[in-house]
């Protein structure tokens, strides 16, 4: 398997991420068309278990595209999507869930019209029942949560939304996390207390795989990064090493060339 | 730029602002309280006639009710407009005197004497009341138990006719609406062909007991043609479910509706196997265990208490569903189908699982209606049918097993309850009215659901599709 990644020269799947044992997510080639429409054109990348993943990239790049490619939203129509090794692409997201996917999707999508306990108790849905104990950890993580557990999930603010959604999808127990944009919208201070809650529950073991726009935030959070550009990565480095490279700081981090 | 050059361009603001019912001049509600009872006054009188175009107006407006009516709508006005302020004072002291701290117990200061004593002590009193039914379980259980006592001595209290229509009209429909329910209410699918599984059940009586022109395998008895049937409707609600799901909102109401018309062609042109308009018999109910035997035959009481037993039956297995894990899967995915698979709810299945269990109970009702009748044929189920259960269930109150009981038993009893009191031509006419005025004043429903209630309002506010059904962006995404 990493003869496999050694002899694709594409720069998705370099180095870096890929050593050791089998890594915890991989996307291998992935092509995805919206009809007739292309929007991931062979992009490859690898997620290691207990790290964290930041994608970056420009509006419309395919970064979105990727994830639900990732969590069996959207079926690749070539390429293959690999759980600790194994093939995954082809199933339902309903039935990932249950291999220990979470996604965030873009938007939040939270169940507006459900309180913030019941959408908690949603987010436990393959759990049958849900855990107590993962109820007290989404509260200590958002304690704002906490105070609002029977409001209306519709009239909460933005940045509670996004907490919710979250902590939604920690309640299912997933050992990997798919975020899209977590900071969408989002005032500079709560999107530092999201960034640092996201850091905590790396820490307490959840893998992470990142989109965001927010690209020194991002990389300052992650351990590898992949810049996306027309469905294509064209990029990809230790997050240390994409902060400091003049082209990310170029075009994502809004500093002029000099 | 000055004032005055934008003046000539912007329309005015107090033409546009919208200003509510009390805010406008006081003749303009004299004038709507005129014409309302104008209105009733022609709406209650006599009835028109044939040869006669404007016999009827010229009576009404002629004899004491228009002026009975004119009296009662001028008093409302009267009232409304210059004792509005006193009659507010009075009850807003009322609530202030009833409103008191929520236990009882630990009001140290005793209740006032006169007037506002009792008030005070009634409303504890029915604070409490109410709080031992939502507490304990034997006070809730108790009054089920009278309830259902109430309806088991019901048609001892009534006629003959009302007999009649509790068991082939409300009886008949309290079951459809019941699984129309799940389909409606608690999956969010609009379901227009909803009667097409009735038909269904009752042909599947029909045949089973050797009614129709082609011979069934083995007759069976009508109480064993009941798993049958459900079992055909299953299928037949999966056969048109598996290709629609994708579809929702009007997309699905049109399938649906469409599904209907084929099974009604089907039942009226197929006349070798159904006997099309001509019809077809059915047996009745019977049972006999050998030591005893009993059969069901015109007397109407009987069919009541048995389709007493399938509604409470039914009801028992509902309304446990209702907050179960189904339920839940169901309330997620008329919210929004995406996040709900992202949660890990299978919404195909669920959506399936929700059509086949309102087409099997469809096709119970179906089962009995025809073995009531002992007779069935094509026009019994015609699609209007379908459009009346719908509008059945939205009336009462969609995703609410009281509310759809409840609306359901109203808007069947009033066209017979009308039978007396109009033309007899005119009594679906009054039934269109009530239910414009239902859903323009209350949309929510009789008796709605708290979650159905919520879900209006704030789609109001501008959060979430205006109703479960409505055509929701990502509805068809994989
Ligand atoms: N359902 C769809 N049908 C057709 N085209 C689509 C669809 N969804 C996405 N696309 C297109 O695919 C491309 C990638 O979209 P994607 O949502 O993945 O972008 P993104 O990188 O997430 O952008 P953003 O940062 O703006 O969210 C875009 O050109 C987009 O227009
Ligand atoms: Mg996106």
């Amino acid at each position: 398997m990493s003869t496999d990644l050694e002899k694709d020269a594409r720069p998705g799947a370099g180095d870096g991420a890929a050593d050791g044992p089998t890594p915890l997510l991989e996307l291998r080639d992935l092509h995805v068309y919206y009809g007739a429409i292309g929007a991931l054109k062979g992009v490859s990348l690898t997620v290691p278990e207990g790290q964290v993943v930041a994608l970056l990239g420009a509006n419309g790049a395919g970064k979105s595209t990727t994830l639900k490619a990732a969590s069996g939203m959207l079926q690749p129509r070539s390429g293959e999507v690999l759980l600790r090794g194994e093939r995954v692409d082809g199933i339902k997201s309903h039935e990932l869930v249950r291999f220990g996917i979470g996604h965030v999707p873009e938007g939040r999508r939270v169940f507006a019209r459900m309180t913030v306990l019941e959408n908690l108790k949603m987010g436990a849905y393959r759990l049958r029942r849900p855990d107590p104990a993962d109820l007290e950890r989404v509260f200590t993580l958002f304690p704002r949560l906490a105070d609002r557990r029977k409001q209306v999930a519709g009239t909460l603010s933005g940045g509670e939304q996004q907490m919710l959604a979250i902590g939604r999808a920690l309640m299912g127990k997933p050992e990997l996390l798919l975020l899209d944009e977590p900071s969408m919208g989002l005032a500079p201070l709560i999107v530092q207390q999201i960034f640092e809650i996201l850091k905590e529950i790396n820490e307490q073991g959840t893998t992470l795989l990142l989109v965001e726009q927010n690209a020194s935030q991002a990389l300052q959070l992650a351990d590898y990064g992949y810049v996306l550009e027309t469905g294509a990565v064209v990029m990809s480095d230790r997050a240390p090493a994409l902060l400091s490279d003049p082209r990310v700081r170029a075009a994502y981090l809004g500093e002029a060339v000099e | 730029m000055t004032a005055g050059v934008t003046a000539g361009k912007t329309p005015s603001a107090a033409r546009l602002r919208k200003q509510s019912w009390y805010q406008q001049p006081r003749y303009r509600r004299l004038f709507a309280m005129v014409i309302t009872a104008v209105v009733m006054a022609q709406v209650t009188g006599v009835q028109g006639a044939r040869n006669d175009l404007f016999y009827a107006l010229e009576e009404n407006f002629t004899g004491t009710g228009i002026w009975i009516w004119l009296g009662i709508f001028l008093a409302i006005w009267a009232v409304r407009e210059f004792l509005h302020g006193w009659l507010r004072g009075f009850v807003d002291r009322f609530k202030e005197l009833a409103a008191a701290p929520s236990d009882a117990a630990a009001r140290k200061d005793p209740p006032p004497s006169g007037v506002p004593g009792l008030v005070r002590r009634a409303a504890d009193g029915s604070r409490a009341v109410r709080g031992l039914f939502r507490t304990h379980r034997g006070y809730q259980l108790g009054g089920m138990a009278a309830l259902l006592g109430l309806l088991i001595l019901l048609p001892l209290m009534v006629s003959t006719f009302w007999q009649q229509v509790m068991v082939d009209q409300i009886g008949m429909f309290l079951l459809i609406a019941i699984g129309l329910n799940v389909v409606v209410g608690w999956a969010g699918m609009l379901d227009l062909g909803f009667i097409a599984f009735f038909a269904i059940g009752a042909y599947s009586a029909a045949f089973w007991t050797g009614g129709l022109p082609v011979e069934p395998p083995v007759e069976l008895n009508n109480f064993l043609v009941i798993p049958v049937a459900v079992l055909t409707c299953l299928i037949a609600g999966v056969l048109l479910g598996a290709p629609t799901l994708r579809l929702r909102g009007d997309y699905l109401a049109i399938v649906t509706l469409g599904f209907h018309e084929i099974v009604y062609l089907t039942a009226k042109n197929w006349t070798e196997f159904t006997g099309g308009t001509r019809g077809a018999s059915s047996d009745r109910f019977s049972i006999d265990l050998g030591f005893w035997s009993y059969e069901w035959g015109l007397d109407p009481a009987p069919y009541y208490w048995l389709q007493l037993a399938f509604i409470v039956g039914v009801l028992f297995l509902f309304l446990r569903l209702e907050h179960s894990r189904v339920g839940r899967a169901w309330t997620a995915i008329r919210e929004d189908e995406v996040a709900a698979a992202s949660t890990g709810v299978d919404t195909v299945r669920f959506k399936l699982l929700a059509f086949a269990i309102g087409a099997s109970t469809s096709g119970i009702a179906g089962v009995i209606y025809a073995s009531k009748l002992g007779f069935i044929n094509s026009e019994m189920f015609l699609v209007l049918l379908s459009v009346l259960a719908l509008s059945y269930v939205v009336f009462g109150g969609m995703g609410s097993i009281p509310g759809v009981l409840l609306g359901t038993a109203i808007l069947v009893w009033l066209p017979e309850y009308l039978r007396d009191s109009v033309d007899p031509q005119d009594r679906y006419m009054y039934l269109g009215g009530l239910l414009v005025v239902m859903m323009i004043y209350r949309p929510q429903g009789l008796w709605p659901s708290r979650r159905r209630q919520r879900e209006l309002r704030m789609s109001q506010e501008g959060t979430g599709a205006a109703d479960a059904l409505g055509a929701q962006p990502g509805g068809a995404q994989a």
